[in-house]
């Protein structure tokens, strides 16, 4: 889909070479993350792909066309573009910020407008809260959606992504990147990530291509990144605490036993006691009729608590992982919540079971025994 | 929407209507035979359309000159001119008004003309100055956003860098109109009439009315041109 | 080269308007400072009073000078006093809506800690909020300045001296030496002050960055 061809970037007046014989090929509908240090070259990389930069040497081919003979309006017009910055425009609405390359191509109006509802709902917004407001009014994670649902607008087969989630908080961070992986695996686009985290770069990418002073130093799925760094550079990138990275890669949904803890509102109170003994964690979760997990009963509640049934005995739930989190993120909730374990819901908020830190550990274990 | 229009349109006809108040009055009760030869309808009329000529087509050539090269400078291959231009416009910004008309007087000779001339490049520094400023606000995120998603640099100019720049631009035009205001009233001592005419005639004749006449309805002129344009201003700006 | 001619010849002559040019703006500014930056104050303790202030400024701003001038005659006649009036009128708007600026936009998590810290509203007006408006009000004085130095030149017209008599005079005579020998000097003192008036304003925005 998309080939770098011994690529060559110098600024003038630079001695150094800003991109330096890069090769690369990307392949239809996958994720490639750039990822180094600031200064490698990945951005002037990405820009060079839809020439807001034009190379020094070597060439560029977009589904086989050689890309400095296409003109770079219609090139861009294809290619979606997110920036860390976001760059929505202050003095559009969201609707028409999102409706940009729509109207540069001049589709009907009626068509512009069905798909910019269509895209806010796709980005988790409200097409008739947030559609008539303008940017100010949004917060930081909102306006970075926005700014992705603004480069999907034309659907196009291929996006640059320059760090987009780096202006937000860790968390918002989390559920973004969770997001945006979802929307991905839906459609199935050509994607070029420049990030200079680590750890994004594993949970984002397909592959991952390590730049370092314009050149690349190693080009693998995340997985080899983590076992097989080429060389100290890599390895010191990737860091120490490569087990623990490797949580980054694993889902919840692919680790979630089958067993669960979870009850009906009207179980009594005599089997709750039961199954919070046999319990590996000592709580059983609350569920109703409807499979939606309504609260969670730890052996302290049984203990002080009145009441004949699980209705009665619960408490409020204290947080809850999607099940297409990492199991980083699953981690990260844990050691916030201060308990051993984490409920998994699905997209439609049915409960889907519970990840304990001990699942955790053995998955860890069981990558360095493989080792 | 009439109830906008019509709360807009309360203070201009307010001062339109004190204007011709004090012209009425003044003509109609003149202090002493000398004041009724002075102030007549028609030598008012004619110097308030004079004085408005004078600005009005000073601040259109100045807008048609000032805007473009603005927005010129603001171009990336003409960065380094555009800064030492913004300089020198903050420079002759700095020269008092009377000071520009003398001099352009003493090489252009009296006259409507010269006045007109003068008041033309006074008023271009604050619409130029703010153009530029305007432009180079923009932020440069925004600008390589729009670039990147395929919009052609004159399409960027026009749908994102114009309208951001807006206020902006229309802030310097107020300025300069009100700068243009005053400083035409100076236009009578290289002899180009208007309403400095009946001012300084009223000074040197010691008749009171006569320099109270003028003074009130350059004001008024004034007061009038600055709120329109403010209100332009605020009206098209929803999004800050 | 007759301007240099001109200036050389009269040079005694000049210098004095020059002189008299100087002491008009520096009295009036001087008193516009003293009113102008105690009235800012004054209304930061009340919207109302300040919304009102500022607006009949703005009005007054607006006002070409050679009318307000002509205004002010029938009242105090001709000669120095109409003029420094007047002049003390333009310059007090900058400095007015200035002052009150700059104090009003003052983080108020800096107000609070100080007054947390036990300080009562004169010590506060002294130590935190005057300090730090000081840029803004120096650059309101700035504009003041440079403002005064031009209606100073119109003023001579009505007899309050200065460098405008050069130009008024060299245009009834039809004398362009004598013309351009005003305009420039008039314009040198503009542009002086600005520069150093202008040196100082970022001087004290580095100080308060420190």
């Amino acid at each position: 889909m998309i080939r770098l061809e011994n690529l060559t970037k110098q600024f003038p007046g630079m001695d150094r070479l800003a991109v330096n014989k890069l090769n690369l090929e990307v392949g239809k509908g996958e994720v490639c993350v750039l990822v180094g240090p600031s200064g490698c070259g990945k951005t002037t990389t990405m820009k060079m792909i839809n020439r807001l930069c034009e190379p020094t040497d070597g060439k560029i081919y977009v589904d086989g066309q050689d890309t400095s003979k296409m003109n770079p309006i219609k090139l861009r017009l294809d290619i979606g573009y997110v920036i860390q910055q976001i760059g929505l425009f202050p003095h559009m609405t969201i609707n028409d910020n999102v409706a940009t390359v729509p109207k540069e191509k001049k589709w009907p109006k009626e068509k512009i407008k069905k798909r910019t509802a269509e895209l806010l709902e796709l980005v988790g917004l409200d097409p008739r809260e947030h559609g008539g407001r303008y940017p100010s009014g949004l917060s930081g994670g909102q306006q970075q959606r926005v700014g992705i649902a603004r480069a999907l607008a034309a659907d196009p087969p291929i996006m640059l992504m320059d760090e987009p989630f780096a202006a937000v908080d860790r968390i918002t961070r989390s559920r973004l990147q969770n997001e945006f992986l979802r929307l991905q695996r839906e459609l199935n686009k050509t994607i070029i990530f420049v990030t200079h985290d680590i750890d994004e770069a594993i949970k984002m990418g397909d592959r991952i291509a390590v730049l370092r002073e314009g050149k690349l130093i190693q080009y693998d799925e995340p997985g080899k990144i983590l076992s097989e760094p080429a060389g100290d550079f890599v390895a010191n990138l990737v860091g120490r605490n490569r087990s623990i990275k490797r949580l980054h890669l694993i889902r919840a949904h692919e680790i979630l036993e089958e067993e669960h803890w979870g009850v009906p509102l009207d179980t009594p109170r005599e089997e709750i006691k039961e199954r919070i003994e046999e319990s590996v964690i000592s709580t059983v979760m609350v569920i109703d009729e409807k499979g939606y997990l309504k609260g969670i009963i730890g052996r302290r509640a049984i203990e002080e608590k009145e009441g004949e049934k699980a209705e009665d005995l619960m408490e409020e739930v204290p947080d809850n992982v999607t099940d297409d989190a990492t199991l980083n993120d699953a981690l990260s909730v844990m050691l916030e919540i201060g308990e051993g374990y984490v409920p998994v819901v699905d997209a439609d908020g049915l409960f889907r079971g519970t990840l304990t830190l001990n699942t955790l550990l053995d998955q860890v274990r069981s990558d360095k025994s493989a080792k | 929407m009439l109830n906008r229009i019509l709360k807009f349109l309360i203070v201009p006809i307010l001062l339109v209507g004190m204007g011709i108040g004090v012209v009425i009055y003044v003509v109609e009760n003149p202090t002493d035979s000398m004041v009724a030869r002075m102030l007549t309808y028609d030598f008012i009329i004619s110097s308030m359309e004079k004085h408005l000529l004078m600005v009005f087509v000073s601040m259109l050539g100045a807008i048609a000159v000032g805007v473009p090269v603005g927005i010129m400078l603001s171009r990336p291959s003409f960065y380094y001119v555009g800064k030492v231009i913004e300089n020198v416009v903050n420079v002759g910004q700095t020269v008092p008004s009377l000071a520009i008309l003398a001099l352009f007087f003493t090489f252009l000779g009296l006259g409507f003309n010269t006045a007109v001339f003068a008041l033309w490049l006074y008023s271009i520094l604050p619409i130029l100055r703010n153009t530029f400023a305007g432009i180079m606000s923009v932020q440069p995120e925004v600008v390589e956003s729009a670039k990147g998603m395929g919009m052609s640099p004159w399409r960027v100019l026009s749908k994102i860098e114009l309208p951001i720049a807006y206020p902006i631009i229309i802030a310097g035009i107020r300025t300069a109109i009100v700068i243009n205001v005053g400083t035409a009233t100076l236009a009578t001592f290289i002899g180009a009439g208007g309403l400095g005419d009946m001012i300084v005639t009223g000074i040197s004749v010691r008749r009171e009315m006569v320099t109270f006449t003028g003074a009130a309805l350059s004001a008024l002129l004034a007061i009038l041109l600055d709120y329109i344009i403010g209100r332009i201003e605020k009206n098209l700006v929803r999004w800050s | 080269m007759e301007v240099i001619d001109y200036f050389i010849r009269r040079q005694s002559m000049v210098m004095e308007l020059f002189w008299e040019h100087m002491y008009l703006i520096v009295v009036a500014v001087g008193i516009a400072v003293a009113v102008g930056v105690i009235l800012g104050i004054i209304i930061t303790y009340n919207r109302t009073l300040a919304q009102g202030v500022l607006i009949v400024c703005q009005v007054l701003m607006t006002i070409p000078s050679i009318a307000m001038l002509g205004l002010l005659l029938p009242f105090f006649g001709i000669g120095f006093t109409t003029g420094m009036l007047a002049l003390v009128l333009y310059s007090l708007l900058p400095i007015v809506r200035n002052t009150h600026s700059g104090i009003i936009e003052i983080d108020k998590a800096i107000i609070e800690a100080a007054t947390g810290m036990g300080m009562n509203e004169w010590r506060k007006l002294t130590r935190i909020k005057l300090p730090l408006a000081l840029p803004v009000i120096m650059a309101g004085i700035r504009t003041a300045t440079v403002m005064v130095v031009g209606i100073g030149a119109i003023a001579s017209y009505i007899g309050a001296g200065g460098l405008g008599q050069l130009i008024f005079n060299g245009i009834s005579r039809t004398n362009p030496p004598m013309i351009i020998t005003g305009a420039i000097f008039i314009s040198i003192i503009a542009v002086g002050f600005d520069l150093i008036l202008g040196w100082s304003e970022r001087r004290l925005h580095v100080a308060g960055r420190d």
